[in-house]
Order: structure tokens, then sequence, then C-alpha cells
């Protein structure tokens, strides 16, 4: 194979193991089909079509590969749930609606390297057994969805797609279904009603497990973009070498998205649990920026629960515990886990000494705030009782009570909605209350001043007499 | 009075519905985005027609349309901002951003509420909005401006950025 030559400045950092993004930035890469089989595209379908569905299911099982889009659930015992005696039709979905702040790695596949993830999405839709795939893509990627589209054409004009996949009597058609513009529909029982042609309401489980019962109510596979560029890579190295990469329960390599306070933020590819959280800031992102220090980190998507900079954590080595600094964590799933956070969806947003907690909870607050579907009253009422708090303490004009008072709305949606929506609302609360409650009471009485306060956000607190109107 | 849809506009619509043999209304959200793209907004008159060729009651394309943020059902700016408004585009200074935008495009976002969020220039050219994490964050502050996502804007990029508009 051709030796990659990136675009200047966007070179991999030596601790870099690029798989998924290794044509992404790449000089003189483009979208075309005809460049993508330049370089060996397609034929790890070709190696795949030669196998039985069942065996690429355990082949990817195998392989240890665990979802990128958040929960690291792993996905070859996903495709397994498809029910055995099962005679309706099986849907395949890729979730490309990459919408949990701080996350802006599929963007890059769906937009420099579309074909690999097609690649990887008949393969996996040919394990599952699915003849029908939409690809749910934000409204805010139209060139994607365009980018997408292209491909989906090319593809099938090669015979990737269609009636008769590579002369194998295999069917498969995908779709690009485009969102609009709702956080929700990232959720995966939400984006299947979305793509009902309905309110992206999600679906209580059980009974509703997308694999069991879920467009249609047929049984439907959801995965997240990366996920399903990984599934070719496994095809093509075979599972064994898949699985060395990374660490034994975390395998494979992912992208991690780095955001906030450092010198150089962006992508950064790596095997799982071979970097650690130190490393990612003070050596592939240069460090945090000119005179400044680090005071947290949001590892995982905004919903995982901060880290802060002076805790310690332990985590077990072998039979033994032993106890470390944020800077040692391993950039693993579970080792995330262990330290009471999650590597979620890949978004680490760092955040230096000069940010006000207040401040960043407020942000995230309005976030959820307007992205809650409204179905739950706990998730809907709680969302904008949140954000409510915040912004009075942001403003200054809280008393040291709301503090308690937001942690109580917090643990009062956590664990109590139909979708995990509710968890990802109140974590950043609990959160932060816990680990930086003598902050957030210092705030309420108006007198930080080194808090950036929105004309939005002092309008807001103004017209809020009180809480209960 | 009743929508005039272009027959090539219909269509590229009754090709969109074909991608879903299974269920004509999934088509609701495609179907919406074909129209607002040709009229600019989602007027009654379109629910109406959408549900009409979807064979659905209007309300159920009417509850769509007023669920998600990407559909409007008012006209906007010949340009439409929408500025990235969550944590890491907030941290790189979208809340300026946002500012200077209105400054130089001569839009008021003084009147503007969660259910009525866009805020139009009074000659029409303009109009703006936040938006919620646009999967930008790494090269915040983002923005879109119609279709093209613009990253790294600093306010002294605005002049160009929207000169480069026209
Ligand atoms: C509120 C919420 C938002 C989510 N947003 C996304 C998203 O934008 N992209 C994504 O891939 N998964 C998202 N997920 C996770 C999906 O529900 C689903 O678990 C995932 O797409 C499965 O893919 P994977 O197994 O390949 O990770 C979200 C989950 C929740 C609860
Ligand atoms: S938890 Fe929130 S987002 Fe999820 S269904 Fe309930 S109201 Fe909707
Ligand atoms: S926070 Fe602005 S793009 Fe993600």
């Amino acid at each position: 194979m051709a030796k990659v030559k990136y675009i200047a400045g966007k070179e991999p950092h030596a601790k870099e193991h690029r798989m998924i993004f290794r044509n992404v930035d790449r000089e003189g890469w483009d979208t075309s089909l005809a460049t993508y089989q330049k370089e060996g595209g397609y034929k790890q379908l070709a190696k795949a079509l030669k196998m039985e569905p069942k065996a690429v299911q355990e082949e990817v099982k195998a392989a240890g590969l665990r979802g990128r889009g958040g929960a690291g659930f792993p996905t070859g015992v996903k495709w397994g749930f498809v029910p055995p005696n099962n005679t309706k039709p099986v849907y395949l979905i890729c979730n490309a609606d990459e919408s949990e702040p701080g996350t802006f790695k599929d963007r890059y596949i769906i937009h420099q390297d579309p074909h690999q993830l097609i690649e990887g999405l008949i393969i996996s839709a040919y394990a599952v057994g699915a003849h029908l795939a939409y690809i749910y893509i934000r409204e805010e990627f139209p060139e994607g969805a365009q980018i997408l589209e292209t491909a989906i054409e090319e593809a099938r004009k090669q015979k990737f797609l269609g009636k008769n996949v590579c002369g194998t009597g295999f069917e498969l058609e995908i779709y690009v279904h485009r969102g609009a513009g709702a956080y929700i529909c990232g959720e995966e029982t939400g984006l299947i009603e979305s793509l009902e042609g309905k309110r992206p309401y999600p679906r209580i489980k059980p009974p509703y497990f997308p694999a069991a019962m879920g467009l249609y109510l047929c049984p439907t596979i959801v995965n997240n973009v990366e996920s399903l560029c990984h599934v070719k890579h496994i095809i093509d190295m075979g599972a064994d070498a898949y699985g060395k990469l990374g660490t034994p329960r975390n395998t494979g390599t992912r992208i991690l998205c780095v955001s906030g306070d450092v010198k150089k933020p962006g992508y950064y590819e790596i095997q799982v649990g071979k970097v650690t959280m130190g490393e990612l800031i003070n050596d592939m992102c240069g460090g945090m920026k000119e005179g400044r220090k680090l005071k947290a980190v949001i590892p995982g998507g905004s919903s995982s629960k901060i880290l802060r900079a002076d805790e310690k954590f332990t985590l077990k080595q072998g039979d033994k515990d032993v106890e470390i600094g944020i800077e040692d964590i391993p950039m693993d799933f579970d080792s995330l886990m262990a330290c009471g956070s999650m590597a979620g969806s890949g978004g680490v947003i760092v955040i230096d000494d000069s940010r006000a907690i207040s401040w960043v909870l407020n942000n995230l607050n309005t976030f959820y705030a307007h992205e809650s579907c409204g179905q739950c009253t706990p998730c809907r009422e709680g969302s904008a009782w949140m954000k409510k708090i915040t912004d009075r303490i942001v403003s200054g004009n809280a008393s040291p009570e709301d503090v308690d008072t937001l942690e109580s709305v917090a643990y009062n949606i956590d664990g109590k909605t139909i979708c995990a929506f509710g968890e990802a609302c109140s974590w950043p609360t609990e959160a932060m209350v816990a680990k930086f409650r003598d902050e957030l009471i210092g705030d309420t009485d108006g007198k930080n001043a080194k808090r950036p306060v929105s004309k939005e956000t002092q309008e807001a607190a103004k017209n809020l007499k009180s809480l209960t109107t | 009075m009743a929508l005039k849809v272009p027959a090539d506009l219909e269509k590229e619509i009754d090709k969109r519905i074909t991608h879903y043999p299974e269920s004509k209304r999934s088509a609701v959200l495609p179907v919406l985005h074909e129209v607002q793209s040709h009229f600019g907004y989602i007027s009654e008159d379109a629910v109406v027609w959408v549900a009409k060729k979807l064979e659905l009651e209007p309300i159920r394309v009417l509850e769509v349309v007023t669920f998600y943020p990407g559909f409007r059902q008012k006209p906007v700016g010949k340009h439409h901002i929408r500025v990235c408004r969550t944590l890491s585009c907030a941290m790189a200074g979208s809340a300026e951003l946002m500012e200077e935008f209105c400054k130089k495009a001569k839009i008021d976002r003084s009147k503007v509420s969660h259910h009525d969020p866009i805020a139009v220039s009074e000659d029409g050219q303009y109009s703006i909005e936040f938006a919620e994490c646009l999967a930008g964050c790494g090269t915040g502050p983002v923005c879109m401006i119609n279709d093209d996502f613009h990253e790294e804007v600093g306010t002294d990029k605005l002049e160009e950025i929207l000169k480069n508009c026209d």
C-alpha cells in the first residue's frame, strides 16, 4: 500500500494509531470510489461475502468491538439479539446523528471517507441479514448527506449494492435519512420513531429493544458510524490481530475528540487504553494554554461525569488496587468507568482554571433543557429547573440553598425516565455539585467577577422571580 | 391558497418517498426538507400539501414541524446564520461571535424566545439563531450559513464571511 502523506499540520502524533482516520486530512485523498478502490477498497466486502453471515458475526464478537456511539456495548453481542426464530425483515440503521456535545469524529468519516462507512455498513447488513439499511444523519450535515448519497450511487453502479451484491444473490439498499436538529434523535429508539416520520419520542425498554422490536416493530440494529467502520477492519485483520490492538476487553482503536482549553484541540486516533489522559492532554494536545492549569475534564461527551484535576481514583491492576491521579487514567471504557465516569462518545472537553464551574454547568444545562423531548415529567421539568437554577447562580442571584435544590432536582430525574437522556442530563449536575460544591456556593453571592455571563442568561435570571413561577 | 409545487420538486419528492417501501409516513422528514429548501419555510398550506401527499392527517405533519428545530414556520433571511452555542464553542467565544454577527448584519435579537428563536435583519438579508453543538467542537467557534459550515470563526473574520455570502 502507498505510504500515506497528510496535509501539512495534520500529520498524526507519534502516539496515534491511524486506522479509521487513515484517510482523513490525507494529501491527494478524495471521496470517490476510484480513490477508495485504489487502496483495496471493497476487498473486505468480497472477503466477508465468502463467509457465512454467522461467521462474520462471530468474528466481530471475537474481536471484542465495543460500540463507539456512547454506551460501549459489544457490537457482536448486540447483533446476536435478533431473535433466532425471526420471520420479519431485519433493518440496519447507521447512527450518524453525532450530536453529543464535544463529539466530532463521525463528521470527518462522512465528509472525507464515505466509502469506508458504506463498506462497513454493507458487511454489517450481510452479517445481521438486513436487506434495507438507513443512514440517519443529522440535518446540520447537508453536505455530508450529499456526499453519502453520491457514494451510495457509485457503490450501486459497481454492484456493491442492489439486488445482487457482487453476484452473490445478497440484496441490499441503503438510503440516507436526514434528521431535523434534535439531539434526542441520537437515542436509538427516538431515532427509530423519527425514521417512522414521527416526533422522536423514545420508546420504553422493555419491551422496545430495537434488536427485537425496532423500526416498524421489526428487529433493528442501530450502530454508530465509527463502530460500523471498525467492522471492515476486523474482517481485514481477523479478530485475533484486531483484538491485539488496544487492551484486553477494550480492543481496537478509537477516535478521541478533544476540545476546550488545550493548545491543540482536534481528533486523535489511539489504541484504546494505550494512552493516558496526561499523555493525551500534555503530549498530543500540546498541553494547556499558556499560563493556565488543568481544572477538570469531561472525558466522554457532555453527559459524562466531570473529573477534577486533583481527584484521586482507584483502579484495579491485576489483583491490586492502585491509587492514581487524573493524568494516569488510561483512555478506555473500563478505566473511565472505574473512575466514576465513562468513555462515552469519545468527546474530551478540557477545562482550565480560568473557567467557573457554574458557567460550564449552566451552558450544559441550557443544552439539556432545550433538548429534552418532554415525554417524562422528571426530565422535562427537571432539565428546565436545573437550567433556571444555574442561570441564577451564574448571574449571582442565587442563595446557597439553591445548590442543594439543584442537586435534588438532578437525583429526581436520574433513573426515573423512559430513556437515558434522563441520566445524560442529570450526571453533569450531580458530578459538578458533588465535586465543586464550595465553588458553586461561593458563586451564589454575585461577587465572583470572573464569570462571563451572557445577556441572555442575565435576562433569564432577572425574569425569574421565584423558582415556582 | 393551495401550495404551488413545481413539477421538478414534486418529482424529487416522489423519488424520496420510494426510499420507504414499508411506510409512506416515514417520508415526512425528507419531504418537509425538500419543501423547506424550496420555499424557505413550512407554511400552513405546505403542511396540508405534505399531509395529502403522504395520506396523513395534517396534524401528523404539523406536530413534526413544531417539534424539530430544523423546521421553521416563518421565512428567514436570504442568508441564515446558525451560531453554535454549546460548551466547547462557548469556551472559544461563541457569545461574542453572536454579538458581532448581530452588529455587522444589523440584527436585533432582543425579541427571540424558546419558541421563536430566529431574528431577521430589517432588510431581510440575514437571519440568525443559536444552534446546539454542530459537531465541530475541535475548531470552535463554529457556525453555519445556509448549508455552509465555517470553523474557527474569530470576530475578525466576520466582515469577510458576510461579504462572501453574496
Ligand atoms: C440522549 C442520547 C443521545 C445519543 N446520541 C447519539 C449520537 O448522536 N450518535 C450515536 O451514535 N449514538 C448516540 N446515542 C447512543 C445510541 O442510543 C445507541 O446506543 C448507539 O447509536 C449504538 O451504537 P453503537 O453500539 O455502535 O455505539 C445516544 C444515546 C442517548 C441516550
Ligand atoms: S428521559 Fe427526557 S428525553 Fe428521554 S423520553 Fe423522557 S423526557 Fe424524553
Ligand atoms: S460545541 Fe460547538 S460544535 Fe460542538
